[in-house]
């Protein structure tokens, strides 16, 4: 596969729910190594796009492409169902509510994907599994069920959950949008340390300076649509468009 | 009363043996319902609710009537006890059935989203995921619907089956005392359920999720 292929790719995105249309014909391609940051207001469709991408959402229309495969294939039934699994396990996806697996220890939370999937064997899973925990800084909670976790912790688990799949891509909706204040930064620098690793990463955020911090180029989307895209100095400094500036005005009085 | 306890005593365990039996064919029953009303397939899915409808929609006594004296003008012929089995069996099915999808359904969303996302199948999902947390909600109800089975099997008397609340009639005949005989199949009933009440408790601690 050619290298110049973006990462990831939609083109021509649409969502309805009902009557409502969320997605009004998203365009939008990540390098190789790029972090793209996605703000904007509750409702403007950001959650929409980065579930559409691993397609917890059907678009109604569009595509979406992940390094040269098309995502949202028009296969039938269990032809697609084995389609998406293994598309799937090249994203990684980090949720708002951490979504751990309350049943399994954290180890068990990490390990189960490669052994099951990838038919990983179980000690090289658990070497695996430790090193990630290190990474993020919980090698001691390994054998601890996720409800004894903050917060905090919880994300880090589920980080290292995602990429014990070695994804090609991470997508993070609102990862840290639940947590206490004071929790938000060891998630962040997590993060942080995974973009220096040049990890691609789609970002949906409400925290204007983190993604001013950590992401190559920062999309605003309001409605539905792509208001405005650009570097982060652009797009925080000199927004051109006067519903970017607005919104930009009310969340850094906030 | 001393001399007639024993009859009382072999005819509780018939009860219980009823019970568990209807309990195993009531669970497989539900099961299957369970799984069909929570299908992709429109067909399983009309079966599973056509089945819970019907069950819970009739008394669990015409139930037994339809099958006892009803069968075998349709051949099918079947003694008291496993009319009785088949009978409550398919009646507390339907109860259970529901008790398990409302279970599944009662695992947050998330969990079946992360699992997918991760690049678990379906069925992986439901067996890895989502059934190992819906078995420990489900215990609760379907202890209640045990407990409800267990009570509810007194109505196979009207069919003969000899069992409690049967014998109890039975010696009601020749003793004239009417209390004391209802008072102490009330109380045997009462030990049972307890009985069963514990065992559930037991088992919800047992898999309580850390």
């Amino acid at each position: 596969m050619s290298t110049q292929r973006p990462m990831v790719e939609v083109r021509g995105a649409r969502k309805s729910f009902g009557a409502v249309e969320v997605l009004k014909g998203i365009d939008l391609s990540v390098e190789r190594g790029q972090i793209v940051a996605i703000i904007g207001p509750s409702g403007s469709g950001k959650s929409t796009l980065l579930r559409s991408i691993n397609h917890l959402e059907t678009l109604n229309g569009g595509e979406v492409w992940l390094d040269g495969v098309q995502v949202n294939q028009p296969l039938n039934g269990q032809a697609f169902e084995r389609h998406i699994n293994k598309v799937r396990q090249q994203m990684g996806m980090v949720f708002q509510h951490f979504n751990l697996f309350p049943h399994l220890t954290v180890i068990e939370n990490i390990t189960m994907g490669p052994v099951i999937l990838k038919g990983m064997a179980k000690a090289e899973a658990r070497a695996l599994a430790h090193g990630l925990l290190s990474k993020v800084g919980l090698a001691d909670k390994i054998d601890a069920y996720p409800s004894r976790l903050s917060g905090g912790q919880k994300q880090r688990v589920a980080i290292a959950r995602a990429l014990a799949m070695q994804p090609k891509v991470m997508l993070f909706d609102e990862a840290t949008s639940a947590l206490d204040p004071e929790l938000v930064d060891e998630v962040n620098a997590v993060m942080k340390q995974l973009a220096a690793e040049h990890m691609t990463m789609l970002i949906v955020t409400h925290e204007m300076r983190f993604a001013g911090e950590v992401a190559d180029r920062v999309l605003f989307m309001d409605g539905g649509v792509v208001v405005e895209e650009g570097p982060p100095a652009d797009i925080f400094r000199a927004p051109q468009k006067e519903r970017t500036r607005s919104f930009l005005k009310k969340y850094l009085s906030a | 009363m001393l001399r007639v306890f024993p009859f009382f005593v072999e005819a509780a365990l018939v009860t219980l043996e009823l019970t568990a039996l209807a309990l195993l064919l009531g669970l497989a029953a539900a099961a299957l319902a369970a799984a069909g009303r929570m299908s992709r397939s429109a067909i399983l899915r009309a079966v599973g609710t056509a089945y819970v409808s019907l069950f819970r929609g009739t008394p669990c006594l015409i139930q037994l009537f339809v099958l006892y004296f009803g069968g075998p003008q349709i051949g099918i012929n079947l003694d008291p006890f496993a009319a009785g089995v088949i009978g409550l069996g398919l009646n507390i099915g339907a109860y259970m059935a529901e008790s398990i999808r409302g279970a599944v359904v009662a695992v947050d969303r998330g969990q079946t989203e992360a699992a997918r996302t991760i690049g678990f199948s379906r069925f992986q999902t439901l067996r890895k995921v989502v059934l190992p947390q819906a078995a420990r909600l489900m215990i609760r109800p379907l202890g209640v619907n045990t407990v409800a089975l267990l009570k509810g099997s007194a109505l196979v008397s009207t069919i003969s089956v000899v069992e409690l609340t049967y014998t109890a009639q039975r010696f009601i005949g020749s003793t004239y005392k009417p209390f004391e005989i209802f008072g102490v199949a009330a109380l045997l009933y009462m030990v049972m359920v307890y009985a069963v009440a514990r065992l559930v408790d037991m088992l919800d601690r047992r898999f309580a999720i850390v």
